[in-house]
């Protein structure tokens, strides 16, 4: 075996891993509010105001990195589910459903900010959309798969059956999505195009790029500490995770005594 | 600062999204830690009840 | 042991999935009575002006038999799985994607293609336009298969479970949208005059993919919740 693929099924070992994430995490989740401040005051500060929209394009510092996100994880997901079924490597399957939640909650959050934006720019809080429709799809996937985790007793099979879905689902996309297409120019013409072919400004550029960096950053922070969890969870059985939860108990009595 | 607040007549509109934006990702961030904790007790549990049955084999 | 052809494993489960559902057959009335049901509550909610019923009739119809079609996807392998038989199935030599193409197949004729013959009747109730009168159901013959195969994998990944009915729903209907759409499409645009050969060719392509690939992926979706 050489070096390379021992290093990989060291960092692969759930107790290195849980060490190594544990570590990672609270740097992620520090940069990304780091980024996130400097991006929100680029974004709602500095950058001017847009002459056909006013001030509430300033809703795109948000909303645009947060769809990014919910698209992302979902690949993400979708891609730690192949290898979880392919190679039946067990990292894999938590880091796929570690990412469901996640991503759901940037959908979510992508849903209701356009719906915000929405009701000043087309005077409607909701439309039907290709892009809304698709986007709204794709919570409903989201939810699918966790509600299949979370349904089934036994965690690893939980999961292989979820990934299976996560999978099915990532065929299905890009097929709703030329569907919906199809069905709204059957309709009327798509009037709104938020992004169309008009550059966008670089004072606008800049704050859009760093939030969209702050979204992953953060998302990489939560996928870690849900995977920890997950780890634990799977090797509840194993030493490394006891005398971590009996630790974890010797320091709160500690803290108890004391205080 | 009232300027900015009102998001030139925008703000009903803006300051809702961005509200959205950091409650579902507080909420998002809390959760796990939520879980964690129930984790390890559920996890305490189990060890506390093999125990005294460990004890009793030796 | 010496084990059959697959042609004759595939035969004798076509054979017996078929005696079953005669034994039931007062079952197979459940599908087409919903579907009779929610097509009557829409003139209920929505008024009787024929006017309007007809501009709605194609995907009411559309709707009402997707989703009777989404409730009897239930019984595809619960009595299988509750008698163990599915699990001889899967251990069987046999290639378990045909086998369960064969299940599929059988479960589609037994419960969509009388809601196939049903419809131009619930499309009556609704004033459905002339125009609509044969796409509707060629429409439904390209649709239902096609919602049968990709309901299917979604079963065998719920298979174990007590209460799956709203997480089936979950599971499936956002798959369906695509289905939906370019089914119900078609009705629409051949209401309005417009050619709808496309929809319906896109519903034949994605048909021939699903029946080539939905046997295989419901094949190791049964294994994952099986094993």
């Amino acid at each position: 075996m050489n070096s390379l693929t021992l290093w990989f099924h060291k960092i692969g070992s759930p107790r290195t891993f849980y060490r190594i994430a544990g570590a990672v995490a609270p740097w992620c989740y520090g940069a990304a509010l780091a980024l996130g401040a400097v991006g929100l005051y680029g974004g709602l500060v500095l950058a001017p105001t847009d002459y056909q929209q006013g001030d509430a394009y300033r809703i795109i510092f948000i909303h645009v990195p947060c769809a990014w996100m919910g698209l992302f994880a979902y690949i993400f997901m979708a891609a730690n589910a192949f290898i979880a079924l392919v190679w039946r490597i067990k990292l894999s399957e938590i880091l796929s459903m570690a990412s469901a939640p996640v991503g759901a909650a940037f959908t979510f959050i992508t849903l209701v900010t356009g719906s915000l934006w929405g009701k000043p720019m087309w005077g409607t809080w909701w439309t039907w959309d290709a892009r809304l429709t698709s986007e709204l799809v794709l919570l409903f996937l989201y939810l699918g798969v966790i509600g299949l985790y979370h349904a089934i007793e036994d965690r690893r099979q939980a999961a292989r059956a979820a990934g299976f879905l996560a999978l099915i689902g990532i065929v299905n996309l890009p097929i709703v999505h030329f569907s919906v297409n199809w069905w709204n120019t059957l309709h009327q013409g798509s009037t709104v195009r938020l992004l169309g072919p008009s550059k966008i400004d670089a004072a606008m550029l800049w704050p859009l790029l760093t939030m969209a960096l702050a979204t992953h950053l953060y998302f990489f922070g939560s996928l870690l500490l849900r995977t920890r969890i997950g780890l634990l969870e799977l090797d509840g059985g194993k030493d490394w995770a006891r005398s971590i939860a009996l630790g974890e108990s010797h320091e709160r009595a500690g803290a108890r005594t004391h205080g | 600062m009232a300027e900015f607040l009102a998001m030139g007549g925008y703000g009903g509109y803006v300051w809702p999204s961005y509200a959205v934006f950091f409650i579902v990702l507080a909420i998002d961030a809390f959760a796990p830690r939520v879980q964690r904790k129930r984790v390890l007790a559920e996890l305490r549990g189990r060890l506390k009840r093999r125990q005294p049955r460990n004890e009793a084999a030796s | 042991m010496k084990s059959g052809t697959t042609f004759a494993a595939c035969a004798a489960l076509i054979r017996r999935d078929l005696t079953l559902i005669w034994r039931r057959r007062g079952d197979a009335l459940n599908p087409i009575l919903f579907a009779l049901i929610v097509v009557a509550l829409f003139p209920l909610a929505l008024g009787p002006e024929p006017e309007n019923l007809r501009r709605i009739a194609a995907g009411v119809v559309f709707v009402a038999i997707l989703l009777a079609g989404l409730l009897a996807l239930d019984t595809l392998f619960r009595g299988d799985y509750e008698d163990g038989s599915l699990e001889q199935l899967v251990l069987s030599p046999h290639p378990l994607s045909l086998l369960l193409a064969c299940k599929i197949a059988v479960h589609w004729l037994t419960t969509a293609l009388p809601l196939i013959a049903v419809a131009p009747l619930l499309g009556e109730l609704l004033h459905q336009s002339e125009a609509v009168r044969w796409v509707l159901p060629t429409a439904l013959l390209l649709a239902t298969p096609l919602l049968s195969l990709i309901g299917a994998v979604c079963v065998a990944l719920t298979v174990g479970m007590q209460r799956s009915g709203m997480l089936l729903a979950l599971l499936v209907l956002p798959l369906y949208v695509p289905v939906l759409i370019f089914g119900a499409g078609a009705c629409n645009a051949a209401q309005i005059g417009l050619p709808y050969a496309a929809p319906l060719l896109w519903l034949g392509a994605a048909l021939v993919l699903a029946l080539v690939l939905a046997p295989l992926a419901c094949a190791a979706a049964l294994r994952i919740s099986l094993s």
